[in-house]
Order: structure tokens, then C-alpha cells, then sequence
């Protein structure tokens, strides 16, 4: 991973030899319905796949953050609502446990010639989907801030919360962190990182039973509670933009988001002495452990399979045409960590290359692991709020899990 | 009426509520007796730009071959219904045998996902429906007796909190209740707290709901006590006036006689509503210290995985349940009245 990871960023010299296939863009026949999530990087992207489409295609996106609950319903129908699905490693096995993204090699041989090898998303000999970003969470801080306390950017988790206890005596911030808890995906997002931070393991070897409430998992619950109690009060209620309004409103020092929060965070908009405070660094270890706490991410598109050819085919050259544009990465290096074939990574790549040499691990794709990250989401609440023990918490989620994987055929 | 022209009458909304409302509950019903077929897994190489490596898969082939067999899914029974997700008898029992108390047990029963729902539920329903009964007749009598010319206006912006959609309104309370919001910030000055908010415990949050229920079904009430003030009869009314009874005393033994029909009604609707809760607790992301039945369902429907439609038609089936319970003794008595009057 290591390796693959530096050639991907730092050996990349744009050939600009694209030899035969079709060109993607200029679309005519066919409609373009895309269901997306809703950051800023997506909205670059959506912009290069409207320009790319071009102004006679019938084309439109629909952005929401709750793209990941609408998918199954919206690509169930037949015809589909959407032509096609922005999908990461997580939200894909969704979509493949039911069959609802179609395979892409006669359409990657047709137009994909500009595409790398890396970009193709290959389950079982067959191409799925097409990644064009990577993306992971890592930490955020003021610099300013550290600086006037004299305090080191922290490199574990432990020191977050001996930096963010220093600076809440200091009395320059009430709540210096801050983290996407929202109850719901977000929540259960925050424990997988800290629980595969501490090397644990979310299921038996080869099976879906689920095997969560361990040291482990206790041990990654505590220092959750330990960080929020250095978090904003209201922080169940604050998913990644939300958490994003706080830093911009300079009332957070330190946070844990995504990489590709950079597209907002560091543009031009917003108070300009936050921004030249911002500054990246690597996801913190915990416990001990040298893995960082956190998951890597790629970012990629699927087609729906209830869609007519035609409309897949539309669908997929645009977003080809974006996901192959060497114009679109370098005019937003910062955006994300483009994988298209040309892209010289901005500065704010560091944290993201930097988790995958010390050993992060992707988000794992297992077909039950959504089940097990809802379960993640809703009863994790109480013991946060101070009502239920670790133990208890974690024998609720495998109870709740143990429900929803036999319902749905898994045990 | 004649039974013939009765008959005819209800016809037309009859016939659409069996097609739209009876059908459809049977057919949740049905779903609800089922759970998705089993899931074949296989493992296939996975290339992503991480690498490659061996993974589980879902088997499409066998798992759709099983599931054409079985389009329901496998038949469950009631299985479904007494699952951890539902009544629980299972952890009950088991929480019944082992707890030392009935505190103990009662924590644990309340630890369950549907029970901690019926929680919830049943505090909204008996919190908000006597406090909307009450406020909606003060108001109606109040509008009841200002100047005509002031008379619209005043109406409109009493049932405004019912014209605005639910989960706006909602929103937009959430917003005003932000520890910078407008409400937020003056409650922190009321109370001289900088670190109050409104939606880091539950028991605020659930108090912010409840309240959100007042303002959003008192309207409702208003409505139909207005509508009703209108019927008083004026002769009594005026044979009190000579008799010397205040104005108290002509609302307590008059006014309030009349409408007790229409306050029986009102209830019946509010508690029947607020036994559905959902909008408020989305909009104000409350889904983890506050769920409701319905959310319950609209959780299971809207899950990141395979819809789960056992789950949630299980649940569908308790909801209706608990508002036929719940509406059991209002309709009783109705029944009674009725009886007597005749």
C-alpha cells in the first residue's frame, strides 16, 4: 500500500498519450441524474461533469448528505431515479449486496483509455465503479494557538486531549475540539476509526458475527467520551459541516475531519486569519498503538443497473470526462487527493499519504458492515451522555446488530 | 338518514380508505411475517487504489436465485415481533429472572429499543395533548371576543404554527435554540450559564419537543373550539347574564358544557397524532436521546443497508396497536354518550 500510494502521488508524469477510444464529453442522447453527497470537492467535481456533459445534455445532480440512506431505495426502482451514484468504499458493498450497480468494462474499453489502472474499482474480475479521489480523516489545528501555549502538534490521541485541556485552562476556548459526532453515521464513523485505531477487529475472522465488545472496543469508547468532554456541548448534533462552521467561527483549535474539508476550509471565503492559521497534520495514534485512527477512502461513481443503456452510457461519459480531467485536479490541488492521471498533489496531501505508509486501514467493505455501522450509530448516544457503561453500550450495539443481520439473512 | 342514502353516502371515502389505508396494513402485515432470504457469501479479489485483497461478497446469483423463489423472503411468524428490536420477550424474561429490583428492571426494559421508543412516545402524547386542549380553548374564547376588525390577522397568525410544514418549523426552532441562536444565547443570559444548551441532554431535548408540540398542535385545537364557540347557544347565555353570573361562571357551567364533545374529539385527534411523532425529532436531530415509534420505522426504511421491511412493518403493526389502546377508553366514553342521548 505504501508504495502504491507514493507512485500514485509523486510519480505521476502526465503521459498525455491517450491513443484511440472515444472522447467522453459532449454528450447528447440520454438523461444524466446523478445522487451525490454534499461537500465542496463534489461540487468541483459535479462542475467538471456538467461542463464535460455539455450544454445539450439533459443533465442534473442532487447533492444531499443523506445520499448513503436514499441510494438503496432510489437505484431499487425500476427505471432507477438516478442514472448513477457517487460511491466510496463504504456506500459501494450497499449497492453491490443488492445488485445495483452494473459493471463498467465494455464502457471502460470504449472510452477509458485516459483512465489509470488504480482508478478502476475491480470486484471479482469486473470493473464497478471509477475512483477519482482519495480522501481520509486526519487532524486539524491552529497554529497561533499552539504556538502562544507552547504546546507540540500532537502526534496521539492522548496528547489531543492534554493539548485541548491546556488550552480550555488557558481560557481561550471553552470547547477547543471538535469532531463529527452527530448520532447516526457520522457517531458510528468516530468509533470505527478509534476502535481500528486500537487495532481491533469488528467481526470473527470470515463470518458476520460480530465481536465488538472487547478491550478494544472499551478502551476506543473512553477516549471518544474523553473527547467530547473537551468537544462543544451540543456535539451529537454536529455532523463534518457543521464542525467545519465552528472551526470557521474560530471556536475550535483542534479537529479530527476530512481531508477534503480543505475545498472549504481554505478557500477564499470565510475570515482569512483562521484560514492562515489552518493547518494540517497527521491523524493521531492511540492507546499505544502506530497505526493511525482513522480509514482511508476513495471516492468514485457508479451506474445504476435499472437504468437503459443509453442513460448508463451518458452517465458514464460525463463523469468520465471528470474523473479523467488533468485540468479540473490541477486547478483544485487542494480540493482532495485526486487520483486522475496529470495531478500534481497540493500541500494539503501530507495527512492522507502519511496515513496509508503508517499502515491505515480502508474502511472495510464487507457486505454486513453497514449493519453494523448503524447499529454503531444509535447506541452509542448513552454512553456518551454518561448514562450506560462501555460494556453495556457495546453488548447493545452486538444485540442490535445480531437483529438487523438475521432479518436481513446474514446469521 | 336512511341506511340506503348513508350507504351511498360514505361509499366513495369508504372504498378509498379500504384501497388506501385497509390494503396497505394488510399488506405490511404480511411483510412483517417475513425476513429477507439468507445471504450466500463468496469470496472474490477486490482491486481498489489501495491495493488488492480478498473479500466477502454478497453472491448475487444464488442469493437472487433464493430470493425469486421466495419473493416475500422466508416466512418468520411472529418471530420478528419478539426480536431484540421489538418486544423483547426474550431479554425480558431473562431481565426479569436476573434483576434484583424493579429499578434494575425497569432500566434494562427501557435500554430496549422499542420500549425506549414507547417511552418517548407515550411522554410526548400525555405531555402535549392536555396543555394543547387547554391553551386552544383559552385562545379560542380570546379570539372570540376581540373586535371583528382584528378578528382575521389575530387568526392568522394563531394557526400559523399549523400552516408552517412540521419539519421546517422544527428546523427552525432547532436554529433558534443553537447556543448562538436567538433563543439559545437568551436563555444562557436568562440563566446566567454560558455552557446551557438546549440539545446536549436528554431531558432538555425532550422538554424542547414537547414544547414544540404544544405550539405546533395548539392551532389545531383553536380551530375547532373557535368553530364551536360559534354554536354556544346565546339564550342561556343571556338568562346567566341576568342572573347575575360572571364571566368566569358562564364559561365554567355553560360554555364549557357545550363544548365537551368537541374537547373529546380534539383529543382523540391529538392523541392519535402525537402518537406518530416524527418530523420534530428529525428536525431537531434528536434521533439520539429521543426516538418515537415512527421514527422507529422510518430508521428500518431508511437504513444504509437493504430496507428492512419485517422490521418495519412489525413496527407499523404495534403502532396501530398502541393508538387502538390508546383510543380505547376516549371511545368508550364517546360510545356511552352517545348511548345515554339517545
Amino acid at each position: 500500500m505504501k508504495k502504491l500510494l507514493i507512485a500514485l502521488l509523486f510519480t505521476f508524469v502526465s503521459t498525455g498519450v491517450h491513443a484511440g477510444g472515444h472522447s467522453p464529453c459532449g454528450v447528447t442522447d440520454g438523461s444524466i441524474k446523478i445522487l451525490a453527497n454534499e461537500f465542496t470537492t463534489y461540487r468541483i467535481f459535479m462542475d467538471e461533469v456538467k461542463s464535460c456533459a455539455g450544454p445539450s445534455a439533459d443533465f442534473s445532480v442532487t447533492h444531499s448528505v443523506d445520499h448513503n440512506k436514499l441510494q438503496v431505495a432510489a437505484l431499487s426502482a425500476n427505471p432507477a431515479e438516478f442514472s448513477a451514484k457517487l460511491v466510496t468504499n463504504g456506500s459501494i458493498t450497499t449497492l453491490m449486496n443488492d445488485n445495483l450497480i452494473r459493471p463498467l468494462d465494455d464502457l471502460v474499453a470504449k472510452y477509458g483509455s485516459a483512465l489509470q489502472d488504480n482508478q478502476k474499482i475491480v470486484i471479482d474480475g469486473k470493473i464497478y465503479a471509477i475512483a477519482f479521489m482519495a480522501n481520509a480523516q486526519h487532524l486539524w489545528y491552529r497554529e497561533s494557538i499552539l504556538n502562544d501555549l507552547g504546546i507540540a502538534v500532537p502526534s496521539t490521541y492522548e496528547e489531543v486531549i492534554a493539548a485541548a485541556e491546556k488550552i480550555k485552562a488557558s481560557g481561550k476556548m471553552a470547547n477547543p475540539y471538535a469532531g463529527a459526532f452527530k448520532s447516526g453515521w457520522n457517531l458510528g464513523q468516530e468509533f470505527v476509526n478509534m476502535y481500528l485505531g486500537h487495532g481491533g477487529d469488528f467481526f470473527k475472522a470470515g463470518t458476520a458475527e460480530v465481536s465488538v465488545n472487547n478491550a478494544n472496543g472499551v478502551a476506543a469508547l473512553n477516549m471518544l467520551k474523553r473527547l467530547t468532554e473537551v468537544s462543544n456541548p451540543d456535539f451529537l448534533t454536529q455532523d463534518t459541516n457543521a464542525v467545519k462552521e465552528e472551526w470557521e467561527s474560530g471556536n475550535v483549535a483542534l479537529m479530527h475531519i476530512w481531508n477534503s474539508g480543505a475545498a472549504s476550509l481554505l478557500d477564499d471565503e470565510g475570515d482569512q486569519m483562521i484560514k492562515a492559521d489552518t493547518r494540517l497534520a497527521p491523524s493521531p495514534s492511540v492507546g499505544g498503538g502506530m497505526k493511525p485512527a482513522t480509514t482511508l477512502w476513495w471516492d468514485g461513481f457508479g451506474i445504476a443497473t435499472n437504468t437503459s443503456d443509453e442513460n448508463a452510457e451518458a452517465s458514464f461519459r460525463a463523469l468520465l470526462g471528470a474523473a479523467t480531467s488533468t485540468e479540473m485536479a490541477n486547478a483544485n490541488p487542494n480540493a482532495t487527493i485526486w487520483l486522475i492521471d496529470g495531478y500534481s498533489p497540493g500541500d494539503t496531501a501530507g495527512p492522507v499519504v502519511d496515513a496509508a505508509n503508517r499502515g491505515a486501514t480502508p474502511y472495510p467493505s464487507l457486505p454486513y458492515m453497514s449493519l453494523l455501522h448503524g447499529a454503531l450509530s444509535t447506541e452509542l448516544v448513552e454512553f456518551l451522555q454518561g448514562n450506560e457503561s462501555a460494556e453495556k453500550a457495546l453488548a447493545d450495539v452486538e444485540a442490535a446488530y445480531v437483529a438487523k443481520a438475521t432479518e436481513q439473512g446474514f446469521l | 338518514m336512511p341506511h340506503k342514502t348513508f350507504f351511498w353516502f360514505f361509499f366513495p371515502s369508504g372504498l378509498a380508505m379500504l384501497m388506501f389505508i385497509g390494503l396497505p396494513i394488510i399488506s405490511s402485515f404480511f411483510q412483517s411475517l417475513h425476513i429477507e432470504p439468507e445471504q450466500i457469501l463468496m469470496e472474490v479479489e477486490k482491486c481498489d487504489p489501495f491495493g488488492c485483497k480478498t473479500e466477502t461478497k454478497v453472491d448475487i446469483e444464488a442469493t437472487n436465485k433464493l430470493q425469486e423463489e421466495q419473493p416475500l423472503g422466508r416466512f418468520n411468524g411472529l418471530g420478528t415481533y419478539g426480536d431484540r428490536n421489538h418486544l423483547a420477550f426474550d431479554e425480558i424474561k431473562e431481565a426479569w429472572t436476573n434483576s434484583s429490583s424493579i429499578a434494575e428492571f425497569t432500566d434494562i426494559l427501557l435500554n430496549l429499543p422499542f420500549y425506549k421508543a414507547l417511552l418517548f412516545t407515550l411522554t410526548f402524547c400525555f405531555a402535549v395533548t392536555p396543555p394543547v386542549v387547554v391553551l386552544g380553548f383559552i385562545v379560542a374564547l380570546s379570539v372570540n371576543t376581540i373586535t371583528k376588525s382584528l378578528k382575521g390577522p389575530t387568526i392568522f397568525g394563531v394557526i400559523l404554527p399549523m400552516i408552517v410544514t412540521p419539519l421546517i418549523g422544527s428546523l427552525v426552532l432547532f436554529w433558534m435554540i443553537d447556543a448562538k441562536g436567538i433563543l439559545g444565547s437568551f436563555i444562557q443570559f436568562l440563566f446566567d450559564d454560558p455552557n446551557l444548551s438546549l440539545k446536549s441532554s436528554s431531558q432538555l431535548t425532550w422538554i424542547t419537543l414537547i414544547i414544540y408540540g404544544i405550539w405546533h398542535n395548539t392551532p389545531f385545537a383553536f380551530v375547532v373550539f373557535y368553530a364551536a364557540l360559534q354554536t354556544v347557544p346565546q339564550d342561556p347565555i343571556e338568562a346567566a347574564i341576568i342572573d347575575g353570573a360572571s364571566r368566569y361562571e358562564r364559561v365554567r357551567h355553560i360554555v364549557i358544557p357545550h363544548l365537551y364533545p368537541v374537547a373529546t374529539f380534539i383529543i382523540l385527534i391529538c392523541l392519535m397524532d402525537n402518537f406518530r411523532v416524527l418530523e420534530p425529532i428529525i428536525g431537531f436531530a434528536a434521533e439520539g436521546v429521543a426516538q418515537s415509534l415512527s421514527w422507529m420505522i422510518y430508521n428500518d426504511l431508511r437504513s444504509e443497508n437493504k430496507m428492512l421491511f419485517g422490521s418495519a412493518g412489525a413496527t407499523s403493526m404495534l403502532t396501530i396497536i398502541g393508538v387502538a389502546i390508546l383510543l380505547t377508553p376516549v371511545l368508550i366514553r364517546t360510545w356511552r354518550e352517545f348511548r345515554t342521548e339517545r
